[in-house]
């Protein structure tokens, strides 16, 4: 039996103790707070492999940064900051408004809980948006190293600045590519909760989504700092 | 089968705490923006991996609802960190160790050149 929490929480701050069929207890587990913790638990296992995931790219990253500091740091300086860091205020919204999200889905506020999952989904798609123009604007100045576009860096040292964005292009296309998948997911949120799938007793898929959209938000807030804010 | 229908008794984060944090958050976001526009050397790294960190933190503890979480939950979402940061950390240290990156000279490194 998995230890839990035993501190109180006040009346006031509980969901209402109305029971409906959909709060109904899958019959291997003794309680609802059971079957949620499992599910809890269960996404952060998933969370746990997202992390270590990234990270094989964050580590190799940071080995290749201490190796040659000054070429990518003067690479990292076409890179347009202000345009990141515009993206990682949208990518915090987003979060507020995901967290937002799943309050009203607790409280069983359906109308609220899909305004809230839109408005994440927006932001989700500015953040694409912004990230699109970035590379359009890379890509006009040959900064894409991959087959079949140019790439002419003009600096001391054009192979180690061709890593760099090597680096750059695969860590936040791998990072967008999940803000997709977590676009997608949030939607799948709105569409079950536009068809009344979601109560104030049961809400733990809406929850799980906000974690996994939440885990896409810390990959950026890393990501911006290290590959923007070089020296 | 039986399937006995209870309510559950969950805590819900009051919407003050997600704005307060959202507040910290874009605050940090401005700190770490701000700070690298100074050159700090070295520290430069350290003060932006520190607020990324808190930041990570804050999301983490009341987004994701680990504060209000049992402590099986925290072993659970600090595993993934944990072994990231054995990763990072044994993979740094494999290379530092051999003298693999590169070394700023020091003054026993010049040759002493007759007067």
């Amino acid at each position: 039996m998995p230890t839990r929490r035993r501190t109180h929480t006040p009346i006031h701050r509980r969901g209402p103790p109305v029971s409906e069929s959909h709060a109904a207890v899958a019959h291997q587990f003794d309680d609802p707070e059971q079957q949620h913790e499992s599910s809890y638990l269960g996404m952060w296992v998933f969370l746990a492999t997202e992390v270590l995931f990234l990270g094989g790219l964050f580590a190799s990253y940071s080995v290749y940064r201490f190796t040659y500091p000054e070429a990518f740091t003067a690479a990292s300086r076409h890179l347009f900051m202000w345009l990141g860091a515009v993206n990682t205020a949208v990518l915090l919204c987003s979060s507020l408004t995901m967290a937002l999200a799943v309050h009203a889905a607790q409280r069983g506020r359906r109308g609220r809980l899909i305004g809230f999952l839109i408005a994440t989904m927006l932001l989700g798609l500015m953040f694409l948006g912004i990230k699109a123009t970035e590379y359009y604007l890379e890509y006009q100045e040959h900064l894409v190293p991959l087959k079949g576009f140019i790439f002419a860096y003009e600096g001391p040292d054009p192979r180690k600045a061709e890593l760099f964005f090597n680096f750059y292009f695969a860590m936040t296309g791998l990072h967008a590519l999940h803000v997709i998948i977590g676009v997608g997911i949030v939607g799948l949120m709105a569409v079950l909760a536009w068809r009344n799938r979601f109560s104030a007793q049961y809400s733990t898929p809406v929850e799980l989504g906000g974690m996994f959209w939440h885990f896409v938000d810390i990959v950026w807030v890393f990501l911006f700092p290290l590959l923007y804010l070089v020296g | 089968m039986a399937q006995h229908i209870v309510s559950r008794r969950q805590h819900i984060v009051p919407v003050r705490t997600y704005l307060v944090v959202f507040a910290a958050l874009m605050v940090m976001l401005v700190l770490t923006v701000a700070a690298a526009q100074f050159d700090l050397g070295v520290f430069n790294v350290v003060i932006a991996l520190t607020i990324a960190v808190c930041k990570a933190l804050l999301i983490v503890l009341y987004f994701m609802h680990v504060r209000y979480s049992s402590r099986l939950a925290w072993v659970f979402a600090g595993a993934g960190f944990f072994w990231l940061g054995i990763m990072i950390g044994l993979t740094l240290s494999d290379y530092f160790s051999r003298g693999w990156f590169p070394i700023p000279p020091g003054p026993l490194d010049h040759p002493i050149t007759p007067p």
